[in-house]
């Protein structure tokens, strides 16, 4: 992320509205306010959206400093294609059970993958879990 | 900013070689397995990609991408970037890399 043209560069998206997928899988919707050569980013009016299924929640977080190795990747949220169309807005609450619900299936299906790979002496390291280069 | 110099001098090959694919269709594969289809816009010494046009190719099971029309992804998160044979002189690029190899050598 440098100033010769050409190059990927974060300088024209800033004070747009973005989406960041997040390494730990949650994403972050706000303004880019500011950026450096590690893609560390200040978000402005940030709100945490949580989906699951077709539903999704969002929680309003105020100004968020996201480090550069967490990001995956950033997103411009074009305001002219609507999301509404397959997506249902849901209240905090509720959203936040329904993630609970979605982990806790996932979890119990983790221990079980985890638990026969175990019995034929196999095990897989978590992706999230790997250093960078 | 020493260190960031010397990502710059080393890895110029593949740097180079997306550059000559800017404005082609790509598949950039991620780690955490969500496959995006797009347009490469630009890439710079640390692999960042810059998409346009993008759309997601697996099944949407990732329904928050459906607003984001561009889009920068880090190099660090990349997987694989899928690109079609004919866009690509294989030749070329196994030369390139040769005499890569042999300057890291000296």
């Amino acid at each position: 992320m440098n100033y010769v043209p050409g190059t990927a560069s974060l300088i024209d998206d800033i004070d747009k509205k973005h989406l960041v997928l997040l390494r730990d899988g949650r994403t972050l919707i706000g303004f880019l306010r500011s950026i450096d050569q590690f893609a560390n980013l200040v978000f402005h009016q940030t709100v945490e959206r949580i989906h699951v299924g077709k539903k999704f929640g969002d929680i309003p977080r105020g100004i968020f400093i996201v480090r550069g190795e967490n990001v995956v990747l950033l997103g411009e949220i074009d305001v002219e294609k609507p999301c509404d169309a397959v997506l249902q807005q849901v209240s905090i609450e509720e959203i936040l059970e329904e993630q609970r619900l979605q982990q806790q299936t996932k979890q119990e299906t983790e221990k079980v993958k985890l638990q026969v790979l175990k019995d034929r002496g196999l095990s897989i390291p978590k992706a999230d879990n790997l250093d960078e280069y | 900013m020493l260190m960031l110099m010397c990502v710059c001098v080393r890895l110029q090959l593949f740097y180079s070689f997306f550059k000559s694919l800017v404005g082609k269709d790509v598949v950039v594969e991620l780690k955490n397995d969500l496959s995006i289809c797009g347009t490469l816009h630009s890439v710079d010494q640390y692999l960042n990609i810059k998409l346009t046009d993008i759309s997601v190719t697996d099944p949407e099971k990732y329904p928050h991408m459906l607003s984001v029309k561009n889009c920068f992804i880090r190099g660090s998160v990349v997987r694989y970037v899928q690109l079609p044979a004919d866009e690509v002189d294989t030749q070329l690029l196994q030369d390139a890399a040769r005499k890569e190899a042999m300057q890291q050598k000296q």
